[in-house]
């Protein structure tokens, strides 16, 4: 397959979405070899604590070791390939049990005992035959508590893969007077009917949610003029909501950055830094941790969300994020999970709760519009209606400073110009 | 290694059975519908199979040496276990009936089921008005959540909330809305369990049907609600609290309106 056929630098053709062996290369040339978030640390805070993740089409396990450390591991025992959990989640113990034949394994995966082991005497598989091992993930690393993977032995370090994306990390782990966010142990999942890469690109498409929000948007911003009138303010996740009506032109200045290997920023619109007294009190406990000047470069931060790419929309200043897990080329799973700040007070945790719960849960206000637009769009690629994706808008009128690209307009498609660059060069091998 | 906690007569007891034994025991004793000993509709599977079934296999927990099989798995390993630090939450026993009278039963339960017929013919405006004026419809994210307030919800909403939400679904251009959808509810099981003063709490499981497109979907689980006097007499809501049984699955599409 020429993919270099498929991928132009203003449009795609429409198979990238649709064509199940593409999604057979994507899944083994960017997902099974780029560094894939597995969890939060907090998540697995005890030996033997464990959470199935999924890696590509690799069903893999997060397990807390007994020196403290974190292992990933593949979810199949290597004699005869049943799964080692069968649970999203757990304790396992000092040790993996199969359930078929007992084979037992420590919490690195080295197999730790097999019943009648003399029955392998003489044999190749023998209790020193690495393939005895449960088989790990090629390396594992973890950046201010978040624990990636990569199945590939050779590549980019993680710090390399996340770049200038690093940002998602240290701004929200900055906004805690401790340094550090431990997760909130309930994870929303929903499954959307449709490509991963919609919403990728949705997230830092910012001429869409004036469009598709429009009526949650307009709803919201009636109530929150009369809450207004009637008690003098309203509470911040009114806006949380009918921010999304604002005008084109409000939109259009809202600026992406957009970074190698298809990491991008929507920079900050909500203006989430009021001066009530729980903010003030949240603010003078970071002075006290950083102070003053420090304080102020955290909290002035211009960001919504960043995206790592090809999976991960980290919304740092409400501490939450969404991670995909591609299912096939039109299904995708996304699990959304939210992060309290160590050491800031109780009304900063519940008011970022409030987007959690309005934007981010399975009752959504705001997504359900989104993964209806991304349903039709994957019926409507599936047609011969067609055959290309236009990103053409402010093509050429972007501002390049060495391999960043800065919007001058906040609705350019620079954004997804950006993202299939990335694309391609994974998919054809050419990705440093 | 032993397995401790083990009574070891339990363990030694099948030492006097082999499999051969009970097998032809039970024969003797017990037939099935059609009248032919039990041990006769053992298919024969040969000579081989004969020769399994007639070893005296003995299980026994206190021959020397290391336990293998069963005993020699770490007791620590449970696969069932929970994260450390999680507590498993059984579901409290089901609180008794208060045993109110037929007339508030049939009340609470007339009630209720219109609660579920005002959602299904959309009469979003007259569902919100059961609601008392601090009222709260809650779906929390697991059973064990006690508290709407802070905690990690599918939906938490106040009666300004609920206006967005009907402002958004009525909305020309709500295009998530623009699909034919239908629900049906059934509404069962309705249990008070308490009367004090003029707040009930009652008990009751659902179960809802949505069509949208061609797909149906369906949501099973139950309601807990605080139900009030208000000052006309009638029935109002103070906390209607859905628990989806499903609420951890991962949702193919949204719930966009209340269930």
């Amino acid at each position: 397959m020429n993919l270099d056929a498929l991928v132009e630098p203003d449009r795609v053709h429409r198979t990238v979405y649709t064509d199940q062996q593409i999604f057979d290369q994507e899944m083994a040339n960017i997902f099974e070899k780029v560094w894939v978030y597995c969890g939060h640390e907090s998540q697995i805070p005890d030996t033997g604590d464990y959470y199935a993740v999924t890696i590509g089409r690799q069903p893999m396990m997060m397990v807390r070791a007994r020196d403290g450390g974190i292992n990933v591991l593949h979810n199949r025992c290597p004699h005869r390939g049943v799964q080692l959990v069968g649970n999203l989640k757990g304790n396992t113990g000092g040790a993996f049990v199969c359930s078929y034949h007992a084979w037992s394994f420590h919490l690195d995966g080295k197999v730790r005992a097999i019943p009648l082991a003399q029955g392998y005497e003489g044999t190749a598989m023998n209790k020193s035959n690495p393939d005895c091992n449960v088989k790990p993930a090629a390396r594992v690393d973890s950046y201010r508590g978040f624990v990636f993977a990569s199945l590939a032995a050779d590549g980019p370090s993680l710090a390399e893969f996340l770049g200038d994306a690093r940002i998602a990390f240290d701004d929200m782990c900055d906004r805690s007077p401790e340094g550090e966010v431990e997760v909130v142990p309930y994870c929303h999942r929903m499954v959307q009917q449709s490509n991963w890469k919609f919403f990728m690109e949705n997230q830092l498409d910012s001429l869409h949610p004036s469009v598709t929000h429009q009526s949650t948007g307009i709803s919201a911003g009636r109530v929150e003029k009369r809450v207004k009138e009637e008690q003098g303010a309203a509470p911040l996740h009114y806006h949380y909501l009918s921010t999304f009506a604002s005008s084109f032109e409000q939109w259009d200045n809202v600026q992406t950055i957009n970074f190698p290997r298809g990491h991008g920023i929507l920079k900050a619109y909500m203006g989430l830094r009021p001066k009530d007294p729980d903010t003030l009190e949240y603010e003078a406990l970071l002075k006290k941790a950083y102070g003053e000047e420090k304080t102020e470069e955290y909290l002035s931060r211009s960001i919504h969300h960043v995206l790592v790419y090809p999976y991960l929309s980290v919304q740092s200043p409400l501490q939450q994020l969404r991670c995909l897990r591609p299912i096939s080329p039109d299904k995708t799973l996304s699990e959304i999970w939210h992060f309290r700040l160590k050491g800031a007070p109780e009304a900063i945790y519940r008011r970022s709760l409030w987007y959690f719960n309005l934007v981010n849960s399975p009752a959504t206000m705001i997504n359900a519009d989104d993964l209806e637009n991304w349903t039709k769009a994957q019926w409507g690629l599936a047609s011969n209606g067609g055959d290309w994706v236009s990103f053409h808008r402010h093509y050429g009128d972007d501002r390049f400073e060495g391999d960043v690209a800065y919007s001058n307009h906040g609705t350019s498609e620079v954004v997804m110009r950006n993202q299939f660059s990335a694309w391609r060069k994974y998919m054809t091998g050419s990705a440093a | 290694m032993s397995s401790p906690g083990r009574p070891k007569s339990e363990t030694g007891s099948a030492k006097h059975e082999g499999l051969s034994k009970s097998g032809s025991k039970t024969s003797g004793k017990q037939a099935d519908p059609a009248g032919r000993p039990v041990g006769a509709a053992i298919p024969s599977a040969g000579a081989d199979m004969r020769h399994l079934l007639d070893q005296a296999i003995v299980i026994d927990g206190e021959t020397a040496g290391p336990a293998t099989g069963a005993q020699a798995i770490e007791p620590s390993h449970s696969p069932r276990a929970t994260l450390s630090g999680q507590l498993a939450h059984p579901a409290p026993l089901p609180r008794p009936s208060a045993l109110a009278s037929p007339d508030l039963q049939r009340e609470v339960e007339q009630f209720l089921y219109l609660q579920a017929e005002l959602l299904d013919a959309k009469h979003w405006q007259a569902w919100m008005d059961l609601f008392a004026d601090d009222g709260v419809y809650w779906m929390p994210v697991a059973p064990e959540q006690t508290e709407w307030e802070g905690s990690p919800s599918i939906f938490v909403e106040d009666r300004s909330m609920m206006e967005i939400r009907k402002g958004r679904v009525t909305h020309p251009n709500a295009w998530s809305q623009a699909p034919q959808w239908e629900t049906s509810h059934l509404v069962s099981h309705v249990t008070i369990e308490s009367v004090e003063v003029d707040t009930l709490m009652v008990r009751s499981r659902f179960h809802m049907m949505e069509l949208r497109r061609d797909a149906i979907r369906h949501f099973g689980g139950s309601y807990r609600h605080t139900l009030v006097r208000g000052a006309g007499g009638g029935l109002t809501i103070r906390l209607q609290r859905v628990d989806l049984f499903n609420s951890q699955a991962a949702f193919d599409y949204v719930l966009q309106i209340w269930v």
